[in-house]
């Protein structure tokens, strides 16, 4: 209790007990300690000649990708093309796979806590694994192009959408669907009638933030074969040409930022 | 028509928020149902239509046992209950005709409901009773564009389109201003008489309770303490529902009791304009 008794027998109020202050200021030393050992550690990894003439190396590179071979640009437009269909498609696939396993995963909507946690299950794993590495191994099961990119996005999709979605599921208010069940609504019904229109607004807005997410993913699949403007850019950098790298990295910044404005749009329609 | 015997509900923590209730209800009467928050009113109306579990005794709608039923069964005898919310608990996002429809929940099928194809004889009953309650002109509007009042007609409507035999109804007007309450309780007075409708209500302000009840049901801590007309509610029988209060005191020099159309809202003061 920080409250003591002074010498002239009135209570006195501190906002910790001293125990509770050394015991802070303990965690604290032992955190700065921590930080800096790890610092000490990197630094001494850290192969310092390579680090002093970054500057050079950055300007020599950044001089080889200015300036940009605009030309290059015509033969983007199909690749560019690809990645936004296998984000957008991607996306699609992932939330219409997501929605069901979102109801199953919510505390308040779930049958059975064993389905529970097989839904949980599944959403964990999908989230564990980058789209990359869902490239990678899809590209090895399915073959390399477009719709390993798909099926890599809808399955990293899944996590990250169910999970937002199941959490919205939960916070839901309970008395709507109190009133529903008392009509002598089935499980269903109540769902469709007290969950869902509670959990829309959300589930568009989830939906459309990882849309835009997938966007940015998508244009590195190609880096592993898996389609779209990524398969360009990896071959530019394999035969060292920076000044196309620069045009399609323009081309990526370009995209996202319409992409933005058009999801802020929709989101701001729909709600 | 409904009949309570030995209720009694406790809460997996332990709270036990129900004992030994018996009550009967007859056909047509409301009753309401006073008590101190906490007293078990809102557990005791939600242990009639099920939405919390009774751990004991038998509960009858004209007969027929409600603390066994499930699945199927139990949504068939929840359509005969329709309920009424302090909150409205109407759905914000769908509109005012939608959630008077969802009444007739436990009488059609998913997929009617889901594409919102009602029988025909349902609109025009919902038709019907938003024009009765006063809202056929909002009935394309969303619920949360109503007023407070509006949203409890919806939610009066929707309990209503159920073609129940009981209502239950918790704290009607907690959320409402004095002069809404009062035009709230006398609309479910009315819906009743016309309909023939037993009900039971869950409320706070006592002197609505007296103004448009039956019969008036107090309970204390779980237990059934007062059970009469509201004429014998005195002051002792309020302190035993609720407590020691002094429940006559006014502030202020005695005024000459008159008839408002708005008592205001303090407790005592409303309370002694009715006892005297």
């Amino acid at each position: 209790m920080p409250v003591s008794t002074s010498s002239a027998g009135l209570p006195l109020w501190q906002r910790r007990t001293t125990a509770a202050q050394w015991l802070r200021f303990a965690a604290w030393l032992f955190g700065l300690s921590l930080f800096l050992l790890c610092w000490k550690v990197i630094s001494d990894n850290t192969l310092w000649v390579f680090v002093e003439d970054a500057g050079r190396q950055g300007s020599d590179l950044l001089g080889r990708m200015l300036p940009p071979r605009w030309e290059y640009a015509e033969k983007l437009w199909r690749p560019m093309w690809d990645t936004l269909n296998i984000a957008t498609l991607g996306t699609a696939l992932g939330v219409l796979m997501a929605f069901p396993v979102a109801f199953l995963a919510a505390r308040n909507t779930t049958p059975h806590p064993l389905v529970r946690s097989l839904a949980l299950m599944i959403i964990v794993s999908s989230r564990s694994i980058n789209s990359l590495i869902w490239a990678m191994l899809l590209v090895t099961i399915v073959g390399p192009g477009v719709l390993a990119g798909i099926i890599a996005i809808a399955l990293r999709s899944i996590g990250f959408v169910g999970k937002l979605l199941y959490e919205a599921i939960e916070e839901i208010h309970p008395t709507p669907v109190e009133a529903i069940s008392a009509t002598g609504a089935s499980r269903l019904q109540v769902m469709n009638y007290a969950v869902l229109p509670q959990v829309l607004p959300a589930f568009a807005g989830i939906s459309l933030y990882r849309w835009d997410i997938n966007i940015r993913e998508s244009t590195v699949l190609g880096l592993v074969g898996a389609g779209g403007i990524g398969l360009a850019l990896n071959a530019s950098i394999n035969s060292l040409a920076w000044s196309q790298v620069s045009v399609i990295f323009v081309m990526i910044f370009a995209t996202v930022i319409v992409s933005e404005w058009m999801s802020a749009r929709v989101r701001r329609a729909m709600i | 028509m409904l009949t309570l015997e030995g209720v009694g509900k406790r809460y997996p923590t332990g709270d036990r928020a129900l004992s030994d209730i018996d009550l009967a209800l007859p056909k047509g009467q409301v009753m309401a149902l006073i008590g101190p928050s906490g007293a078990g009113k809102s557990t005791l109306i939600r242990c009639v239509n099920r939405l919390v579990e009774p751990s004991q005794g038998h509960i009858r709608l004209d007969g027929d046992e409600l603390t066994t039923l499930s699945g199927a069964g139990l949504r068939r005898a929840r359509r005969s209950m329709g309920m009424i919310f302090q909150e409205y608990a109407l759905v914000d996002r769908l509109t005012v005709m939608e959630n008077v429809l969802s009444g007739r929940l436990g009488y059609v099928g998913f997929w009617r409901s889901f594409f919102r194809r009602y029988p025909e004889q349902d609109v025009r009953e919902a038709f019907r009773l938003l024009e009765r309650v006063g809202l056929d002109h909002a009935l394309d509007k969303r619920a949360d564009a109503l007023s407070g009042g509006q949203r409890q007609r919806v939610g009066i409507a929707r309990a209503l389109l159920q073609s129940p035999r009981l209502l239950l109804v918790d704290e009607p007007t907690a959320s409402l201003d004095p002069k809404t309450s009062r035009q709230i309780m006398r609309l479910i007075r009315e819906l009743c008489a016309e309909r023939g409708l037993a009900a039971i209500i869950n409320i706070h302000d006592v002197a609505l309770a007296r103004q448009f009840a039956d019969r008036i049901v107090g309970l204390n801590a779980g237990r059934i303490v007062f059970d009469g007309a509201p004429s014998e509610l005195t002051s002792d029988i309020l302190t035993t529902i609720y407590g020691e209060e002094e429940w006559d005191t006014r502030v202020g020099p005695e005024e000459p009791a008159e008839e408002r159309s708005a008592p205001p809202r303090a407790f005592d003061v409303a309370l002694s304009g009715a006892v005297r």
